[in-house]
């Protein structure tokens, strides 16, 4: 069999929750037999959702890398710190290992999800058949990293926590991490919000 | 019972679907996704996998995770600890991702996915099972205790520099869960429905 049957084309609907197999019968608010979760041919509004969400991810995130995320007090001698400038003190005094794992997780991690969302709204959008497959796994390696990004709020939680030695060192946090948390979650539903199956509704596919 | 048919959930392809053999794993020949794979838990099986993680959960929540020395002075902390100092210090968003994301969520989780198991097992379906696997399905992605396990190391490494750092069991816990938690990412529960049916009444 060389060409591959989609499921709009068999009039048919998998439902996006249980994935059970539903006939497609236009009705306008289907809901799944066995799940009863709404039917949709395509995750409803994707490209106004994952645009909005992404642009508003975007905005957050310039006061995240910008303000500090974490300020450290000892006898006295105030150091505030960004995410950037966090990962090279973790590089010059921790370790350089983990000081890539941070960077990763807070700066190349969220820069590939705007990037990657990005191109994927806009080849999509255009009905797009160039390097369709690459793009599908584009999209499956954003959601599976995305979270991952929530690192250093957590580090700063903890260290919050443990490093309260009164005047002798204290350990704050300030506001970027709060905008930093709110980055990370925006664009995981910004990648949630988005329907992979847009990449393969192109007006000419090459299979 | 399997279902005839299944429709690859990234690019909307239909599949006649067949038995597969232990280890392995069905793809989509358009889009390259997994469409399935050979399931070796039995509903047994998941549920003492689940019943461990919420064992390992409660011993990472009631053991402080570091503890921290200055001076002969000592500070330890558990999850929440962590979680109201950010209330406390004019973080409350950040504090209540970490409380949903690293203890509500999770802890939902196990809870929903033991009383669907503990029903499963015999082939029937729970009194909410159908609620129950919808909620699971939503709440899937937004368990990040693994993350939160990164983040205590990353901690510890920083805090090294400054202070004398004392692991305590809460962290070997987490790890413990950490592995848990990526067993748990390898099935498919989508697949309870098949293995249950409803009661007929």
């Amino acid at each position: 069999m060389s060409s591959l049957p989609r499921a709009s084309e068999l009039g048919l609907i998998g439902c996006h929750v249980c994935g059970l197999v539903c006939r497609d019968n236009d009705m306008k608010d289907a809901a799944c037999p066995r799940c009863e979760s709404p039917l949709h041919r395509r995750k409803h509004a994707s490209y106004v959702r994952t645009w909005a969400l992404l642009i508003a991810a975007f905005i957050l995130y310039i006061p995240a890398n910008f303000l500090p995320i974490m300020r450290t007090v000892s006898v006295g001698d105030v150091d505030d710190n960004t995410i950037l400038s966090g990962v090279i003190e973790l590089w010059v005094k921790g370790s350089p290992d983990l000081a890539v794992i941070v960077f990763t997780a807070s700066i190349v991690v969220p820069m590939l999800k705007f990037f990657a969302m990005t191109t994927l709204l806009l080849s999509a959008h255009r009905r797009s058949g160039w390097a369709q497959r690459q793009r599908a796994k584009l999209y499956r390696l954003v959601e599976l990293i995305g979270y991952w990004s929530m690192l250093d709020v957590f580090v700063v939680a903890l260290l919050t926590a443990l490093v309260q030695f009164g005047l002798l060192s204290l350990v704050e946090p300030l506001p970027g991490v709060v905008f930093f948390g709110l980055t990370v979650v925006l664009t995981m539903l910004a990648s949630m919000s988005f329907d992979p199956r847009l990449i393969w509704d192109s007006r000419d596919t090459d299979d | 019972m399997t279902a005839p048919l299944m429709i690859c959930e990234h690019c909307d392809t239909v599949y006649r679907r067949r038995e597969l053999a232990c280890g392995e794993v069905a793809r989509c020949v358009r889009c390259d996704a997994v469409l399935e794979r050979h399931h070796r838990w039995s509903a047994g099986a998941m549920l003492a996998l689940v019943l461990t993680a919420l064992v390992v959960f409660v011993q990472a929540n009631i053991w402080p995770i570091v503890t921290l020395g200055l001076n002969g002075q000592l500070v330890s902390a558990r999850l929440w600890d962590t979680i109201l100092m950010m209330w406390n210090d004019h973080s409350q968003i950040v504090a209540v991702l970490a409380a949903a994301t690293l203890f509500f969520i999770p802890l939902g989780k196990m809870l929903l996915l033991g009383w669907v198991l503990l029903f499963a097992r015999r082939g029937e379906r729970a009194p909410g099972f159908r609620l129950a696997m919808v909620i699971l399905h939503h709440i899937k992605p937004w368990t990040m205790s693994e993350v939160f396990v990164l983040g205590a190391l990353v901690a510890i490494v920083k805090a090294h520099v400054y202070f004398d750092v004392i692991p305590n069991p809460g962290i070997f816990a987490y790890a413990v869960m950490m592995l848990l938690i990526t067993v748990f990412a390898g099935i498919d529960l989508r697949r309870l429905w098949d293995m249950t049916a409803e009661r007929t009444a």
